[in-house]
Formats: structure tokens, sequence, C-alpha cells
């Protein structure tokens, strides 16, 4: 039970952190959310600095260009980007964080070398086209329909939820390319160039009326068969390798951002006025953020258990399940706070006073998409009962006739 | 960092949960039940596993081990319900003659964090030495000189109390720096009992779930109530992860704030005990309201431990006092 760094990873974030002290401030504020290109270009712009300071793909092999660290310098650089207040991954999420690895991990040679390094420079922006409106928690049921038309796919469906689908060049699209069988076994996984006829993006605003996902229309878009990642149905299994990346460090930067974010509240209290006395004063509200921090700083070290586990056996610890059910709910109850922080400034998106309503507000409300995004929280309850305590599984509705195991695809 | 548990602490879990699982079955523990003495021949027992010498250095005739491994001993004491004043005689070892070897039997009060009266002593029939931990030292008290009372009726049935009118200065044997690093270890080591009962209360609640039926089939598979299991684990998991950092950062306190490490612990892994031994209960339905099934007794004992060395809210406040003062 050893929470040290050794000296190699001290270095290691010694040189990141002047890195990062010298690279942040010169790449400016990030663009508003509504603005597309200079998202984009804000996004790709941070992602070619960390390349070209071989920081980008921390957690990459070597021959894909990555920089193969190990996980105590992963959990060193999630430290320090968010110490460093870098900027988020962004637009670079998909290709970095699961798009890119499951091409490193199942994909063809000519795959690899066609978007591995492009991905990693910033030069590429994937999307996930996974969710359809009929296939949320229950991912398999997925209808989007693939025929086989000589060396193509013929591509007809309806997507949604697609994130970054307005930027991206690519997207990791999830198909059925048999209805035959029992769901699981008819799905395909292909490289969708998001440039192709008969791809109609129409945006779907998210609660706080911005630009995040799109609806994705497919009708007849023709796909190369050569895009296809994996043998023809056996897209299941890849798409869990996609989702065991997506699940696994994809927060941890964040994760540790917390802490930064509760600090900033305690600031904030201290200089509010609340019924004639300081708000810092009011033993309720000290009572709560010392709980959050509590949380908080359990979290952290329900991380690095994982990380120890994962180091040593190869293998994830207790589960990402707990660490991301634990995590979207302290967050949720974080934003919360922050909007009662507020009072009534709190009806107001602009900042008033002197006080952080476009911040708070924006991150109160992006958090509720954190019990649903990536696997909703009954899903990973689902998940921790069964897997993990070894409960029975859901009842099976009775006229099913395939066999429809547990939905646990979801994103 | 290698944060896993090592070997050597999977070798002592095994001992212990071995030990614990022989010596107090449920059935032991029923019998014990209402007694105000302490059963000194377990007590030996538990001495001679190294529970109160564990972290006496060995030139000194202990273990010469870490917090760590206390901790992880202590969650298996936790699980078990192992009564007796097992913190505050481990606390004592090094401090007082006799406590380390079982045979000076040590109990105590933790004015620093619970100041207020009435004062209610553990275990007090049994205590050959009571220990005041003051903000200013510890004070080591001799019980034959308090006016005590018992009590007749205590909350947890497995640990008798007695009420004490009023406190005597006792022998300074200890400064305040001395009485904050006891405050410490003491809530880390009550946080990992506290572990211990988060632990064994969701097991003992997913375990009756997989084996009651209802409306023709096992109650665990009804979401509602796998969903509360899995809550369960969830905080089972935080509040180890809590104190596996607290007993690491004790241990070597470069690694980040030992305060704030310690406080928590106990917060989070108090959460978890008092909410899962309260789910376990429901879990149980009309059974859970039982005097029958143990269920109550992890309750119980949580309010035991909570009044002790910070509750939940004091703990919690002394974080946010820390993160107002960076
Ligand atoms: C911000 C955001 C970004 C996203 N980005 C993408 C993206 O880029 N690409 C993509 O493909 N998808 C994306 N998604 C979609 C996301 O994966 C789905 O929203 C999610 O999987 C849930 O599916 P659903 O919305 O259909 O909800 P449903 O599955 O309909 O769920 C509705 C409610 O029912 C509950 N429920 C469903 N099944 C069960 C069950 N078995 N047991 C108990 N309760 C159940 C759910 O927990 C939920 O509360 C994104 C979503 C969000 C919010």
């Amino acid at each position: 039970m050893d929470l040290r760094y050794s000296d190699a990873d001290e270095k290691f974030r010694k040189e990141l952190r002047a890195w990062l002290e010298d690279t942040v401030p010169g790449h400016g504020t990030p663009p508003p959310y509504s603005d597309w290109d200079a998202r984009r270009t804000y996004d790709t712009g941070w992602q070619r600095k960390l390349f070209d300071a071989g920081y980008a793909g921390i957690n990459w092999p070597k021959e894909y260009g990555g920089r193969d660290a190990s996980l105590t310098e992963q959990l060193v650089y999630y430290e320090e980007i968010a110490r460093a207040k870098a900027p988020y991954i962004g637009v670079n999420f998909v290709g970095m964080l699961h798009g890119g690895p499951t091409v490193i991990t199942e994909g063809t040679d000519a795959q690899k070398s066609a978007h591995i390094p492009r991905i990693l420079k910033g030069e590429e922006v994937w999307c996930q086209g996974f969710s359809e409106p009929v296939a949320g928690s229950d991912l398999a049921a997925l209808q989007c329909r693939a025929d086989l038309d000589g060396d193509h796919y013929v591509v007809t469906g309806h997507k949604i939820w697609t994130s970054f689908a307005q930027c991206a060049d690519f997207c990791e699209l999830l198909v059925r390319t048999d209805p035959n069988v029992a769901k699981h076994g008819g799905i395909s996984w292909l490289i969708m160039p998001m440039d192709l006829d008969g791809i109609d993006i129409r945006p779907l605003p998210t609660l706080m009326g911005e630009g995040e996902f799109s609806e994705v229309f497919l009708e007849s878009v023709r796909i190369p068969v050569a895009n296809r990642v994996g043998a023809e149905n056996d897209g299941w299994r890849v798409t869990n390798v996609t989702l065991r990346f997506e699940r696994g460090t994809a927060f941890a930067s964040e994760m540790y951002h917390l802490q930064e974010i509760l600090a900033g509240m305690v600031d904030l209290a201290k200089r509010l006025t609340r019924d004639d006395a300081n708000a810092w004063e009011d033993r309720t509200l000290r009572r709560e953020v010392g709980h959050l921090a509590a949380q908080l700083d359990a979290l952290w070290a329900m991380v690095k258990l994982s990380v120890s586990e994962t180091a040593k056996t190869g293998m994830p610890g207790v589960g990402g399940s707990a660490i991301k059910l634990f995590y979207s709910g302290v967050y949720q109850q974080i934003g919360e706070l922050g909007m009662r922080l507020l009072g009534r400034a709190a009806l107001s998106r602009e900042d008033l006073d002197d006080l952080p309503c476009q911040q708070s507000i924006g991150r109160a409300m992006q958090s509720l998409s954190l019990t649903i995004a990536a696997g909703t929280s009954q899903i990973q309850r689902n998940i921790i009962g069964e897997r993990i305590l070894g409960l029975p599984k859901d009842q099976k509705p009775a006229a099913a006739a395939a066999p429809k195991p547990q939905a646990t695809g979801a994103r | 960092m290698d944060f896993r548990v090592t070997e050597d602490q999977e070798a002592l879990r095994e001992g212990l949960r071995t030990f614990c699982d022989g010596r107090v079955p449920i059935e032991t523990l029923r019998e014990l039940e209402q007694k105000p003495e302490l059963d000194r021949a377990l007590w030996g027992e538990l001495a001679e596993m190294g529970v109160f010498a564990l972290r006496l250095p060995e030139d000194e005739g202990g273990v010469g081990l870490g917090m760590s491994d206390a901790a992880i001993a202590f969650i298996e004491l936790g699980r078990r319900l192992v009564p007796g004043p097992l913190v505050w005689s481990q606390l004592a070892a090094g401090l007082v003659d006799g406590a380390a070897t079982g045979q000076t039997v040590v109990g105590g009060l933790d004015l620093i964090s619970h100041p207020d009266a009435p004062y209610v002593i553990e275990y007090f029939e049994s205590l050959d030495v009571v220990l005041l931990l003051q903000p200013d030292g510890i004070y080591r008290v001799d019980p034959d000189v308090l006016s005590a009372k018992p009590v007749a009726t205590p909350l947890d049935p497995l640990t008798p109390v007695h009420h004490v009118a009023s406190l005597l200065d006792g022998q300074r044997i200890g400064g305040a720096d001395d009485a904050a690093k006891l405050h410490l270890e003491g809530a880390t080591l009550t946080a990992a009992l506290m572990l211990g009962i988060a632990e064994s209360t969701q097991e003992l609640a997913t375990e009756y779930a997989k084996s009651r039926e209802q409306f023709g089939r096992a109650i665990a598979g009804f979401q509602t109530i796998k969903h509360i299991l899995a809550d369960m684990f969830v905080r089972q998991e935080v509040a180890r992860a809590a104190v596996y950092a607290a007993g690491a950062t004790l241990d070597d306190p470069e690694v980040g704030d030992v305060v704030r490490a310690v406080s928590a612990a106990k917060a989070t892994a108090g959460e978890g005990a008092m909410r899962n031994s309260r789910d376990c209960i429901q879990v149980h339905g009309g059974m859970g309201y039982t005097w029958e099934v143990p269920a109550h007794y992890y309750l119980k004992r949580t309010w035991v431990l909570e009044n002790v060395f910070g509750t939940v809210g004091y703990h919690e406040e002394r974080i946010a006092d820390l993160l107002a003062s960076d």
C-alpha cells in the first residue's frame, strides 16, 4: 500500500509541469461552444502541441507514436493536466480515447497507417455513431442497415446523439450486416468518412441549447468494405474493445480537476454574503464541502488502486463501473452546490457582479449528462450487481425469441 | 507507487479472517450479549495474534508494522463485530504497560472531538486504565477513582457502557501533539472497523437477496434490490480506497496531507457503515427488524463507532477548514 511516486515519475512530473507552464497560457481561452470551426482549431491545435512535445497518446504504444508511459506516469499526467488547467481533449475525444485505440487493437495495417498518425497529430477528428433512437442502453438492438454491394457496404439508417459529428472527418459506425441472427451476432464496426454522399447531419441542441451532438441520417451511403474493422458480424466483440477503452481512464483528468473546482467554490463562498453573514460561516455549507472533498479524495484513491491493480495484473480492478457511477454522482452534487452558491444570480447565464454564472450553470447542466452517457447509472448498477456481486440477470421479456443478454453496450 | 494490498498484508488478513471465523462466530457473539464483562480469554488470543502489538517496534516487543497493516487487521475485526476496546488498547501499546500483551485492558474517552457530557465509557467494567484524550494532552486515569454507573440497557448489546458523572484530570502522559497523533490513529483504526461493517453488511444482504424468494424468484433479481446492493458495493469500495489511503499516508506522510486523508477515511467509512447497515436491514425485510438476524448488531455497532474519534460531520468540517486555509 505504497502511495509514493517513484523518482522517475517525479522527474516526468517536473518536465511535464514545466512544459505545461510554458505552453498552456499561450494557447488562449477556449472559443464559444457554438463555433465548431474555432473549437476544432483550438482542440486540434492543442493536440498538435502535445504531439510535438512527445505527450500525445500518453498511453498509446510507442510503435504507433504514443508515449507508452507507465500507469503511474499516466496518473501524474492526469494530475498535471488538471493542475495546469490545460485545454480539454475536446473534439479529439473519440479518436484519441477509443476510436484510435480500437483501430490499433483490431485494425488492419492499412487502416492503422491511414489513421493513427493523423489522429495523434490532431489532423483527423472522429465521432462515434453507435446509438440510435431505438438503441441506447440496449445498444445491440441497433438497426442501421448495411448491405454488401461488391466491395462496398450500402448503409441506411439513423444515428443519434453523435457527439462532434459536425466537425468530424471519420465516424466509428456500428451497422447491422446480418438481420437474420440474434442481435449481437449481426453487427459490424466500420470507419465511415464523413464527407461521403448520403450523410445528413442535423444538429440536436443540448439542454443548454448548445452544439454537442447531432442526429446523423444515412441514406445509401457507400462505405468501402476495406473500412471494416474486425470480421463481418464480429462487430459486437470489437464494440466491447471500444467501450473498454472508453470506460478506461477517459475521465481521469476530469476527476482530478474536480478538486480544483471545489477549491474554487470555497474561494467564492468566502467572498459571498448570505443572510448578512459571510457564506462560509454557514456550517451546513462547510460540511457539504467537506463531504464532497472527502468523496473526491476517495475517488482519486480508487483510481490509484485500480491503476495499481492494472499495472501488476494487466486486469483492471473492481471496476470502472463503480468508479464511473460514483464519479458521475459526485460531479452532479458539485454542480448543484455551484448553482446554490449563485443564489438568485443563478437566474442569469451571464456573469453578474463577478459571480461565475456562465461557468457554474454550464458545469451543473453538463454534469447531468454524466449519469446518462457512457452507460447510464442504472446500467452501471446492473453491471455491478450482475458481474461483480453475481446477482441473477434481469428477467428476460417472455416474447423475445433470440437470447437477450443484458444490455451493457451503452456509452 | 503500488497501492495494492501487499502479500504480507494479504496473509495478515487471511490469518485474522480464519481466526475470527473460528473464534467469534455469530453464536459466540450471542453468548456475549449483555454481558458487562469482556471475554478475557478472547482478549488474550487477540493479543497473541498481535492485534495490539502490531505497530509497536520490534525492539519493544511489537510486530513493527505500520498503520496500513493495522487497518487491514481492523477491517477484519470490524467485519466480525469483535467486541472490546480494540482501538484504545492498540493505541495504548507502548504507552501503557501491558496493553500490547493484552494483560492491561485500556479504554478511553476522546474529548477532542466529543468534548461534551454525558460521558459514556465503553467496557468500563473491564478496564484497567482509562485514557482521556484532551486537546492539550493525553491523561491516564485509574478507573477506580471515577464514579461510574453501569447503563442497564446499552444500545449495542455487545458494547456495555458506563455513565461517568464527572471527569478527573489524571496523570498527563503525553502532550498536545501526542494527543493529536493518537486521535488521527484512533480515527483511522475506527474507520477500518467501519469499513469492515460496510463490507459484511453488503455481503450479508447480497447473500440473503440471492436466497430469499418472493413472486416466484430470488429477490436479488428485482432491480430495485439489485441497485441497492450495487450502491452498497460502491460505498464499500469508496470507503476502502479512503481507509487504505489514510493508512498509507500515516505511514509515509510525504505522500499527502495526513489530517485530510484521515478525515476523508472516517467520513466515508462512517457513511458507508451507516448506510450499508441500514440498507442491510431493508433488504432483509421483516426479518431484518428482528433480533434473530444479525443486521441490527451492525447498525448498533456503527452508532458506537460513529461517536468516537469524530463523527462524519466533525471530519467533514475539518476537511472544509483545511480547504479554506489553503
Ligand atoms: C452528452 C451525451 C453525448 C453522447 N454522445 C454519444 C456519441 O457520441 N455517440 C453515441 O453513439 N451515443 C452518444 N450518446 C448516447 C448515449 O450513449 C445514450 O444516451 C445512453 O446510452 C442511454 O441511451 P438512451 O438515451 O437511449 O436512454 P434509454 O436507454 O432509453 O434509457 C432511458 C432511461 O431508462 C433507463 N434504463 C434503460 N435500460 C434499463 C435497464 N435495463 N435497467 C434499468 N434502467 C434502464 C436508463 O438508465 C435511463 O434512465 C451520448 C449521450 C449524451 C447524453
